[in-house]
């Protein structure tokens, strides 16, 4: 009884995740404007990280723990360069 | 000596915290690798001479991280509010400009990490010649309440910590 | 590995749902909202209390089927904490430079 709804519950949180990158992706793709489609992308990868953890629970694998902390880091390393790069168009002066 | 080994106590107790966590083990092997890193991050950390951070009174510090809490945990529910909101009342954010007295780059930096975490307030711009702080507000109401709410509930917490 | 009891299932789902949820609504209103600046304030339900829950029923989970405390996912809850505030500080400081500029 207690299992199914666990997995129940875990289809339900990753349908919500995914369309919560469906709107991370729709900002991503319209814009309007550059600053726009930057936090879109951040935005996706949190939602990613998140969805990755729910896998690990899903599978009770931890080695999805591992890659959602790899795209945390890449993902705030990258939205970093983006927002430097809007800023002055180059990354490195 | 100590200092020279030590330069950031509390950030070497960090890394060998994080190393453990990471790799969720406690035997010597781990706690030997961890204790190396905690000593030599820190010290490759002087070379970026970093002006050193004073900060005291723990209560202050639990107290501003249950404020905090407190705060993060309304304005999602806040925010949640605003978007699912059939005809968005997206028209009544603004900005609104906070002098501070706080000049510690510390707290200041706290402060921004504080404000800008919390959904529904962002942290824009600080002015260091006049001290005046402007925030992004999604549902702004009355200014002056905001200004003393900042004042109230955090900056002079930040104050008693910092300075 | 060890079965989960009724009550820590229960709590993992509700965890689970209320974390997917939260990080729905926010991203729901990068979509709505109208202004830039405002949608700046969507992404960060995912990355307070979104990331919080999920990470919470992880670590519920893990440390009940594997019979011991499992805290590892903590990490990302503060990594997560201490960036979000960073990147958005940077975006809306590179928009308001540009707003300037007028591009």
């Amino acid at each position: 009884m207690s299992a199914t709804v666990l997995d129940w519950a875990l289809v339900a949180a990753q349908v919500l995740l995914a369309l919560a990158m469906v709107c991370a992706v729709f900002r991503l793709a319209r814009g309007p404007r550059a600053q726009d489609r930057v936090i879109g992308l951040d935005t996706l990868y949190v939602n990613a990280m998140l969805l990755l953890l729910t896998f690990g629970i899903r599978t009770g694998s931890s080695l999805y723990f591992e890659a959602a902390l790899a795209i945390a880091l890449l993902g705030f390393v990258a939205t970093v360069a983006l927002a430097k790069f809007l800023m002055r168009g180059e990354v490195i002066e | 000596m100590m200092r020279r080994i030590f330069p950031f106590p509390l950030f070497s107790v960090a890394l060998f915290a994080i190393w453990l966590l990471l790799n969720q083990s406690v035997s010597p092997g781990h706690l030997f690798a961890g204790a190396l890193i905690g000593i030599l991050g820190p010290i490759a950390m002087t070379a970026l001479e970093l002006p050193r951070a004073k900060f005291r009174r723990v209560r202050a510090i639990l107290k501003l991280l249950w404020l905090w809490f407190e705060d993060v945990v309304r304005s999602n529910n806040a925010v949640a509010m605003i978007v699912l909101h059939p005809n968005l009342r997206g028209a009544t954010s603004g900005f609104v400009d906070i002098p501070l007295e706080l000049r510690s780059r510390y707290g200041l930096a706290l402060l921004a990490i504080i404000i800008t975490s919390t959904p529904g307030t962002l942290w824009t711009d600080y002015d260091t010649a006049t001290g005046v702080m402007r925030m992004h507000v999604l549902d702004l109401i009355d200014k002056a309440a905001w200004v003393r709410r900042i004042k109230e509930r955090y900056e002079s917490l930040l104050l008693e910590i910092f300075e | 590995m060890n079965a989960l009891p009724d009550w820590a299932a229960w709590l993992t789902a509700l965890l689970l749902l209320l974390g997917a949820g939260i990080t729905f609504i926010g991203s729901l209103g990068l979509v709505r909202l109208r202004k830039f600046y405002d949608r700046v304030h969507a992404p960060t339900l995912g990355t307070t209390l979104g990331t919080l829950n999920i990470v919470l029923a992880s670590m519920i989970y893990f440390s009940i089927t594997e019979a011991r405390p499992v805290l590892h996912e903590i990490l990302i809850a503060i990594f997560v904490t201490v960036t979000t505030p960073i990147t958005l500080l940077l975006i809306v400081r590179a928009a308001v430079f540009r707003d300037q500029l007028g591009k």
